[in-house]
């Protein structure tokens, strides 16, 4: 054992306070009647946009007519069914060849109506990068996957990691809108160092 | 924001049990953390003071011969000062939060702990980026600003042979630790070089994952008034292919959990609201307090750690308790700085014009006659005494100030001129 941690720990021991019961976390937590429409209206006032798919075919039709979409060079996709992604993941192994990438389209987990963030993992997309380095990012998540708050989401995440493996991804975030910064005379800047804009997909199927 | 939320009260005494609780086993907590992390593949470091931690992390630097590094937001290594350290190393250092890259430009520290910036106006960031990045002369459009840095710091990310963050939270029950960013920059900064090196105070513990649904809920709330961070990054073990360190440091931390009177202090979560309501903090600016960690939560830990280096700062609050009131998770922040106070008389750190000042006080408060004739005398040696003679100085209040006018007549007389009336009706 290193001496530091030796020196630490027993600091601890010499210092440490009255014991103090760990509390439960099961309380009446506010619920949503309308999860959807929750996460609809934060996602909106955090700067990113969401958007209801009835299936496949729908979400392809509506992806398309997004400006993001359109006007976009280089595509990545790791959501089935999009014919115009030019880049092929697979034969990509290093994150710095994904610099160049517009729009990034993407599985995520599940969503949480509270604050509209959205669960992503590196399970489903091994370079996490792509999550921060494109220059636009759509999140496509099961309609019925939304949770009413933070609490529920980690009961969520336990119930995935319990059927997963390994267990625990190495990356895991929530999302809540495209990435901002308001670090100049508190202005509000869209677009800091990852994503300018997201667009959350709810797949209805 | 804080009133959006119902359950608000519940959430804060709920982050003040777990952090309580933590404390009193926080021995066990962190050999929980280690166990873990180690099992998932990360090397964990110990770290006694500034010193150690410093030459940790250019030790894991120099044996992977990195010259560039990017570093996301962390107060601990500003703490321990790594940037010059390791800049006399020869290694590149980049901060790469926005507010705290414009503030290494500048060649300055943070003014704040989630705004670093907050002291500097957007024309001078203009100028600035004017100087070194080429900017338009006078274009001090926040956003033209910003897409300057974005495009600048894009290829030090893409260049970068690893990356530095800090830690918002470790879970002893994991291995893994949470960090909270709206730029995006810590994820960048540690998804693209293969090297992660997370400095973590071992404050930063929390027992079980599940706990995060707390502070999460609270922190950004709390910081910037949003319902969450936009990014709020897991790391569980190395990415594939790379390498992570974490490095846990006390530098002070286990002689604060000592105290009986300061050891709360260690359950701040660095959300920075104190700051932000302080009347103290508003008017005077993080850079006043010569510290890292400024406002009222700099104004307990930074004494209690070297009550002679900072013995004036507890004495510029206001006692308004305002910062008590904000606290997500329930510090008693004004309580423990009255109890500085007196720690610091006791001391005897106090300079002389103060316990003068104090112990005239005491005498003149102790004695109704004195007092009354004091008042007396002052008002009327207010209007009398010529300005060289008023304005001496040992008038520090009258350097920037002018004395108010003498009251014509006395609380006293007023009551008792208003009670007389009034018997009278």
């Amino acid at each position: 054992m290193s001496s530091s941690k030796e020196a630490i720990l027993s600091a601890i021991r010499r210092n440490s306070s009255a014991a103090a019961e760990l509390p439960d976390l099961d309380r009446e937590w506010t619920i949503y009647a309308d999860r959807r429409e929750q996460f609809i209206a934060v996602l909106e006032a955090v700067g990113g946009q969401a958007l209801v798919a009835r299936g496949r075919d729908d979400l392809i039709h509506q992806l398309q007519r997004l400006p993001v979409y359109s006007q976009r060079q280089k595509i990545a996709s790791l959501v089935p069914g999009i014919e115009s992604a030019n880049i092929d993941l697979a034969a990509i192994d290093s994150p710095h060849a994904l610099a160049d990438v517009d729009l990034a389209i993407l599985p995520a987990e599940f969503a949480v109506a509270e604050n509209a963030a959205v669960w992503v993992t590196d399970r489903r997309v091994p370079l996490r990068v792509l999550y921060f380095l494109c220059q636009h990012l759509v999140l496509v998540v099961p309609a019925h996957e939304i949770v009413n708050h933070m609490h529920a989401a980690y009961d969520r995440i336990a119930e995935i990691e319990r059927h997963a493996s390994p267990s625990v991804p190495g990356f895991g975030a929530f999302v809540s809108g495209p990435s901002k910064t308001a670090d100049i005379e508190q202005s509000l800047v869209i677009g800091a160092h990852g994503p300018r804009s997201l667009t959350v997909f709810l797949l209805e199927e | 924001m804080a009133h959006a939320l119902a359950e608000w009260e519940s959430l804060r005494e709920l982050a003040s049990q777990i952090k309580l609780h933590t404390m009193s086993r926080l021995d066990e907590y962190l050999e929980q953390f280690e166990t873990n992390a180690t099992r998932l593949g990360a090397h964990v470091h110990w770290a006694r003071d500034a010193a150690e931690h410093n030459a940790i992390v250019a030790g894991i630097l120099e044996r992977h011969g990195a010259q560039r590094v990017v570093k996301s937001k962390s107060m601990l290594t500003e703490e321990c000062g790594l940037n010059p350290y390791l800049e006399s190393q020869g290694v590149e250092v980049t901060d790469t939060d926005l507010g705290e890259w414009i503030v290494q430009l500048r060649g300055e520290h943070p003014s704040h702990i989630v705004l670093p910036a907050i002291h500097i106006k957007k024309e001078e960031v203009a100028a600035l980026f004017h100087e070194r990045l080429g900017t338009a002369p006078g274009a001090s459009d926040a956003n033209y600003l910003a897409e300057a840095a974005r495009q600048h710091l894009r290829q030090k990310f893409l260049a970068a042979d690893a990356g530095i963050t800090g830690v918002n939270f470790a879970i002893a029950e994991t291995g893994g630790f949470v960090v909270c960013t709206n730029e995006g920059n810590a994820d960048l900064g540690v998804s693209l070089p293969t090297l992660h090196i997370a400095c973590m105070g071992i404050e930063k513990l929390i027992p079980r994952a599940a706990d995060l649904g707390v502070f999460l809920r609270l922190l950004a709330r709390s910081a910037t008034g949003q319902p969450i961070t936009t990014y709020s990054s897991h790391f569980h073990g190395p990415m594939p292919g790379g390498e992570l360190h974490i490095v846990l440091v006390d530098n002070g931390r286990t002689q604060l959990l000592g105290s009986n009177d300061f050891r709360r202090s260690l359950h701040c979560i660095r959300c920075g609201a104190c700051f932000n309501t302080c009347p103290v903090y508003r008017r005077s600016g993080g850079h006043s307090y010569g510290v890292t960690v400024a406002g009222p939560i700099g104004s307990i830990i930074n004494p209690a750690r070297d009550p002679q280096l900072h013995k004036t700062l507890p004495f510029a609050c206001s006692l308004c308790g305002s910062c008590t009131d904000v606290c997500p998770v329930k510090i008693d922040l004004h309580q423990q700085l009255f109890i500085s106070r007196r720690q610091l008389a006791n001391l005897d750190l106090l300079p002389w014009s103060k316990k003068l000042g104090v112990k005239l006080a005491a005498t003149v408060l102790d004695r109704p006659w004195l007092y009354r004739l004091a008042g007396r005398v002052a008002r009327t040696s207010l209007r009398f005494l010529p300005r060289w003679l008023l304005y001496n100085r040992w008038n520090i209040w009258g350097r920037q100030r002018e004395l108010p006018p003498a009251p014509a007549a006395t609380f006293r007389n007023l009551y008792r001129k208003r009670q007389r009336t009034r018997t009278k009706q």
